[in-house]
């Protein structure tokens, strides 16, 4: 998140979920999974869950592992 | 000079439970314990004379004028000074009291010059009332003795004059700047004939520790102390109560007019936020509405490229209609977005977000909370329950201890700072967790206890420390967490911050706050008694900010501080309706009361109340609307009362953005920063040309209130309304009333407020419904609003933000006294003269490494991008750590600002950049750039006849 010029919305977007999982990781792996996925789920637009999943699904690397299962509860299986 | 439309009592009013009952003149009078007699006379309309007294300020007993008898007392004392007894009896007039008081005045007019029909405060000075009121007709001592007659003025300062001719030397000026402003600049210098008032080492005003607040104006009872307006236009003819436009202390202002011309804006003795107190900006700064920057025709054009023309309203209206619903023709309904403002009343900002709810069919709608206290609303709504802080600004004078994390009231928050300083001047302890010293760690008459002189982006890892300590000592408040909170939550966190790795002593390397300070601190805090913890930017603006709030809720409640007087987590607001634009639901995901769109209950009864299907999904925050507008997605935006380009971080990311829309609709005062890639300009009215209401950081709604009529024809709702009509939502509201009568009817935290409550009360504080019918002064009383209060667990994770040895430096960025942030208002008057540029603080370690000196321009380079700032060298920032405020846009302090943010809200992580400082010679490439961008599109405006008259 610190480029100068435009990243690529995935890659943005990986990083924002990322974040999101750092937050939930103390919590227990459920805890965390369910937190993760509740707060990509009342706070991005669709397009941007659709876009994230999209984007792990072509190959992209770099989601963390909480955040993918909470992608993939949401149904946006990578 | 004090208002035209207040009556003084004398002394301050006193509260106490215990009624005292005396006789004054043969009329009976009941008051609290502790009231002066002359203020007892005053509320039965006995107004004893006097000159020294005033009710804003402790009394002083020196003028000699107020002296009364009294049965059974020897003498004749002062009623300023004689506190009331049970069955007093007292005599106001006789004709020995007569014989001193005129003795008195003629002392007074003997050393007084006689030009009372050519004084600015004639009609209105009170020296000059009291010699009619004594009856006083000759002065025998005659005029040709030693006298301060030709005193020099004192016109240094650009909004009041002193005129020491005119002095009496009763205090007041003095006294006002001790206990209302706090700063204690001004002085009574030698003694007997001699004394005159001196501002710090008898310095002109300007040059003197003075802060211009303009207390000492208000309280000279002669014209010695006088606004330049006041001087320059005569007083006014009548006055209008409204609510100050800059931060979110929301201070009540008499505006005294004649017609439609302001002549001064006064303090509200009666102010519920201010009691009567100003900063330097809501008291004088006022000049931008009428500055001839100001644009107040429409102006559209095609491309950024070409020259504004000016239209009518209607073809204004037409085309940013047109252009919106041809882009969601083309690219679909979420390619176009609002953003909402909280400068913007209430009523503006809900209507706002009903237009692009409604009329865009999408929830694209943000505010620029987004950027300051987004994760206030996001932490404090998962701790406690609701998104607002707990406490009224007077509680804190029932603190023990005052905890001040990233926030400077003293420049911020100025007329806030006061009271606090007030109450730390009464002995309340304090402690300031910030990177940089402040004014409030140590000024006079104020020293912290503790100064947590933390490293820029460890504040998480410091309130784990401070937790860590308040657990393992057992300083938690156990039956209050028992009674109060959630103790699964509780459990979990008490083992989380127990954990040996939050010790202060392990996380001393991290922060850098010496271990024994930080336990002597948590110690402090936890049992001192009343805890009040206030905050501001300096724990949002981080990718923990809204971890960093938990973590400061959940130590509140750990130390049963939350729910009564004197406690609470305090947000300060920095613009006047943050707290109101997030009330009125200007995020992309909640409805106004923090509902989320989701909620079907909700949603539908919304969907009723406007005739239409709404979106169930939260729309684009801003951040995400800066992507998608690169990414080609998003195409149009309606901005009112927003500077993105100015205020957002990585401006470069920011301006790519916005030119790759299609149309930018902005409305505003001047062409501002985004307007020059705007393609339709509605001019907007300023806070003195429009009804409304602003909410301020104690959740307290005050009206604004309409002096002048809009210079641009139409006030803010009403340009909202004809753009909704315009796309096809009809809005027909007639006064801003109804706006706030629909907003109580959708939002239960609101469902008591209507104008008429206001308008009676003065004030309200939400929630206001069946259960609060006046408000609710504190939150969380007896139970918190969540029900039972939740602990998180806030895990400290490191800011990807790291110093290396090409970006050495942390740069951290605040505000000043003068300016306010953007600057847009506030540079185009004559507090510029306080601060005229943004510069770079750097310790003299950083500076002489890099062989820098005062004044020096240097170069600041981040990972995002380069500007070049002077460089003040100085040890209020640690090494390691520069400073700017970010006032002026030629400054491009958001230049080096990353896009870094906050994992829950997005709020950006302005408080740390990665740079490195070197000496330079000329402005950065992008300030260059910036400048002949400006020029261009000054000169595409140039040509239209569109600015104030």
């Amino acid at each position: 998140m610190t480029a100068t010029s435009h990243r690529d919305g995935g890659e943005r977007l990986m990083a924002m979920a990322n974040d999101i999982g750092d937050y939930f990781r103390p919590q227990s792996r459920e805890e965390a999974i369910a937190g993760i996925a509740n707060h990509i789920e009342r706070f991005w637009t669709p397009r941007m869950r659709a876009r994230l999943a999209a984007y792990v699904a072509q190959g992209a690397a770099g989601l963390d592992e909480l955040p993918r299962a909470a992608l993939e509860r949401l149904g946006g299986r990578p | 000079m004090q208002s035209i439309a207040e009556n003084d009592l004398g002394t301050p009013a006193r509260t106490s439970g215990r009624l005292l009952t005396l006789t004054i003149d043969d009329r009976e009078v009941t008051v609290p314990e502790g009231t002066s007699v002359m203020r007892a006379a005053a509320l039965v309309g006995t107004s004893i004379p006097k000159l020294c007294a005033t009710d804003q300020l402790e009394a002083f007993g020196s003028c000699r004028m107020c002296l009364v008898k009294i049965e059974g007392m020897k003498g004749l004392p002062a009623s300023c000074t004689t506190p009331v007894a049970q069955g007093m009896r007292v005599t106001t007039q006789n004709r020995q009291l007569a014989e001193i008081r005129r003795g008195v005045m003629e002392l007074y007019i003997s050393d007084h010059p006689l030009d009372c029909l050519t004084c600015p405060a004639n009609g209105h000075c009170e020296l000059q009332d009291m010699a009619g009121v004594v009856g006083l007709r000759e002065v025998r001592y005659g005029y040709e003795g030693a006298s301060h007659l030709q005193a020099r003025k004192d016109t240094s300062n650009p909004y009041f004059t002193f005129d020491p001719s005119k002095c009496i030397v009763c205090s007041r000026c003095v006294r006002a700047c001790d206990e209302q402003q706090g700063t204690l600049a001004l002085t009574i210098q030698s003694r007997g004939f001699d004394s005159k008032v001196a501002a710090s080492q008898d310095d002109p005003f300007m040059d003197s520790e003075c802060v211009s607040c303009g207390a000492c104006v208000q309280a000279c009872p002669t014209a010695t102390l006088s606004e330049n307006t006041l001087i320059a236009k005569g007083q006014a003819e009548h006055s209008v109560t409204t609510t100050c436009a800059y931060c979110g202390v929301g201070c009540s202002f008499r505006a005294e007019m004649k017609g439609e011309e302001i002549v001064r804006m006064v303090p509200h003795k009666d102010g519920h936020a201010n009691h009567g107190h100003s900063c330097i900006k809501g008291r004088f700064a006022i000049g931008y509405a009428s500055h001839p920057d100001r644009i107040v025709k429409p102006m559209i054009r095609a491309r950024i490229s070409d020259p504004w023309r000016e239209v009518s309203w209607e073809e204004a209206i037409a085309y940013a209609a047109s252009e919106l619903k041809r882009i969601q023709a083309t690219y679909g309904r979420d390619a176009i977005g609002g953003i909402t403002s909280s400068r913007c009343t209430n009523e503006e900002t809900y209507l706002v977000q009903k237009l692009v709810r409604a009329g865009f069919g999408n929830n694209n709608v943000d505010t620029c909370a987004r950027v300051c206290h987004s994760p206030t609303g996001y932490g404090l709504k998962n701790t406690l329950g609701e998104s607002a802080g707990t406490q009224t600004f007077d509680s804190v004078m029932q603190a023990d201890v005052i905890f001040v994390i990233g926030a400077n009231p003293t420049d911020g928050h100025p007329v806030f700072a006061s009271q606090m300083k007030r109450r730390l001047r009464q002995g309340a302890r304090l402690i300031v967790a910030d990177p940089r010293r402040t004014d409030l760690v140590r000024s006079p008459h104020i020293a912290a206890d503790y100064h947590l002189n933390l490293r820029p982006g460890t504040n998480v890892a410091l309130i784990n420390a401070l937790a860590h300590v308040i657990v393992t000592e057992g300083m938690v408040k156990e039956d209050y967490v028992r009674e109060r909170c959630d103790l699964a939550s509780f459990e979990k966190w008490r083992k989380f911050v127990a954990d040996p790795r939050h010790a202060p002593e392990v996380l001393e390397e991290v922060t850098g706050v010496p271990a024994a300070s930080l336990r002597g601190a948590a110690r402090l805090y936890a049992t001192a008694g009343n805890g009040a913890i206030y905050y501001g930017l300096g724990v949002t603006e981080h990718s923990q900010g809204s971890t960093m709030v938990m973590g400061i809720a959940n130590l509140a409640m750990a130390t049963g501080n939350v729910g009564r007087e004197g406690v609470g987590v305090n947000p300060l607001r920095g613009q006047n309706n943050v707290q109101g634009s997030c009330d009125m639901g200007s995020f992309p995901h909640e409805f106004p009361g923090y509902r989320h769109v989701a909620d079907d209950a909700v949603r539908s009864q919304f969907e009723r109340a406007w005739g239409l299907p709404l979106r169930s999904e939260p729309g684009l925050r801003i951040p995400n609307m800066f992507e998608a507008a690169l990414d080609g997605e998003f195409k149009a935006l309606y901005i009112e009362g927003e500077d993105i380009a100015q205020s957002d971080p990585n401006t470069q990311h920011v301006t790519a953005s916005l030119t790759a829309m299609e149309c930018i609709i902005v409305q505003d005062l001047f062409l501002n920063e985004s307007a020059k890639f705007a393609h339709v300009f509605l001019p907007g009215s300023s806070f003195l040309e429009k009804d409304g209401t602003f909410t301020n950081a104690e959740r307290r709604i005050s009206r604004v209130r309409r002096v002048m009529k809009p210079k641009s024809g139409y006030a803010d709702w009403e340009i909202t309304q004809l753009l909704a009509n315009a796309m096809g939502l009809p809005m027909n509201y007639t006064h801003p009333s109804q706006i706030m009568a629909e907003i109580a009817s959708l939002t239960p935290t609101f469902a008591g407020v209507s104008y008429e409550l206001i308008d009676r009360q003065g004030s309200v504080q939400w929630p206001c419904n069946a259960d609060h019918p006046q408000g609710t002064p504190t939150m969380h009383v007896g139970a918190f609003v969540r029900g039972r209060g939740q602990f998180l667990l806030t895990e400290y994770v490191p800011t990807r933000e790291r110093v290396n040895a090409k970006y050495p430096l942390i740069l951290t960025t605040g505000r000043i006294l003068s300016q306010y942030n953007v600057g847009a208002q506030t540079r185009r008057t004559e507090n510029s003269r306080w601060h005229e540029e943004d510069r770079l603080e750097i310790h003299p370690h950083d500076a002489e490494h890099r062989g820098v000196v005062e004044g020096d321009w240097v170069g600041i380079v981040s990972r995002a991008g380069e500007t070049v700032l002077r460089a003040r060298v100085t040890d209020r920032v640690q090494p390691g750590v520069v400073y700017t405020t970010f006032h002026f846009p030629e400054s491009g302090a958001n230049v080096i600002t990353t896009e870094n943010s906050d994992w829950a809200t997005n709020c950006p992580e302005y408080k740390v950049t990665a740079v490195e400082v070197t000496r330079v010679s000329r402005p950065s490439q992008w300030q260059r750039r910036f400048q002949e961008f400006t020029s261009a599109q000054q000169a595409l405006v140039g040509q239209a006849d569109v600015f104030v008259k």
